[in-house]
């Protein structure tokens, strides 16, 4: 278990998506394609400093890519980097086998 | 991409253990035996039993699993909710007498399914979201 957080938190994706509001921003950047920070404050319901720092968040995960026109900030999501995520999950299914060796230790030590 | 995804990710681990279904049993229920292969717990085998699993603090995590008995039926099956990092997956252990020994098969379930009352605390779950992965990933390719 120890290993497995330790790699999970050492993950910038996993810690910029543990959010739920970032969360959801992305899954709509996903979702709707390129949107604007006017667009994700509106869905979001939150104030747009506050849109604006989880896109800063976002960003230095990679998970989303930003361009300007005028004045307006336009975002969209980079679903590639979701992949450490996944990997994550994978581990799930290491920590139990390393988990079913201990197991098998004990077996052998009970009567 | 759908909002009824049923994206349900499971993660599944078998193993044959040269030892009886009675010893199994009692490896995986009684809360001593249980510290020394899983997690320390307060876990006791009854069906409603709120219990944490805790392991050492790291930081952004205070190694806490919050779990609850869903299952405890003897020799055969038992099954817990599993809470960590605000992802409430499933554990289903099923106990199969096999040749010289038991086959036990752990599931873990719901990294992509609507959980229960227990787990809707967020806005915004994790189920959702990685019920939804699958569904980003494909769009890679």
């Amino acid at each position: 278990m120890v290993c497995f957080v330790k790699t999970a938190n050492a993950n910038p994706v996993f810690r910029a998506l543990a959010d739920p509001t970032r969360r959801a921003i992305f899954e709509e950047l996903t979702r709707q394609g390129e949107q604007t920070v006017h667009a994700l404050t509106r869905y979001a319901g939150v104030s747009q400093p506050a849109v604006s720092k989880h896109l800063t968040v976002l960003k230095r995960a990679r998970l989303v890519r930003h361009r300007r026109e005028g004045r307006e900030t336009h975002y969209r999501a980079r679903p590639d980097a979701l992949a450490p995520v996944v990997d994550w999950l994978n581990l799930y299914g290491a920590f139990w086998r390393e988990r079913f060796d201990q197991l098998e230790a004990v077996l052998e030590r009970m009567d | 991409m759908s909002e009824t995804a049923e994206g349900t990710r499971t993660v599944v681990v078998e193993r044959t253990f040269a030892h009886s279904p009675q010893k199994l049993w009692r490896a995986l229920t009684e809360s001593s035996l249980v510290g020394q292969w899983l997690m320390k717990n307060d876990f006791e085998p009854a069906v409603g039993h709120k219990f944490q699993f805790r392991a050492d603090p790291v930081p952004n995590w205070n190694g806490v699993i919050d779990c609850e008995v869903l299952v405890v039926d003897p020799l055969k099956q038992l099954s817990y909710s599993w809470g960590a990092f605000g992802l409430g997956t499933v554990v289903l252990f099923t106990l199969t007498p096999a040749e010289g020994g038991t086959h036990l098969r752990m599931e873990q379930s719901g990294f992509g399914a609507n959980q229960d009352a227990a787990f809707k605390g967020a806005t915004y779950g994790w189920q959702k979201f990685l019920g939804n992965l699958d569904a980003v990933i494909a769009e890679l390719d």
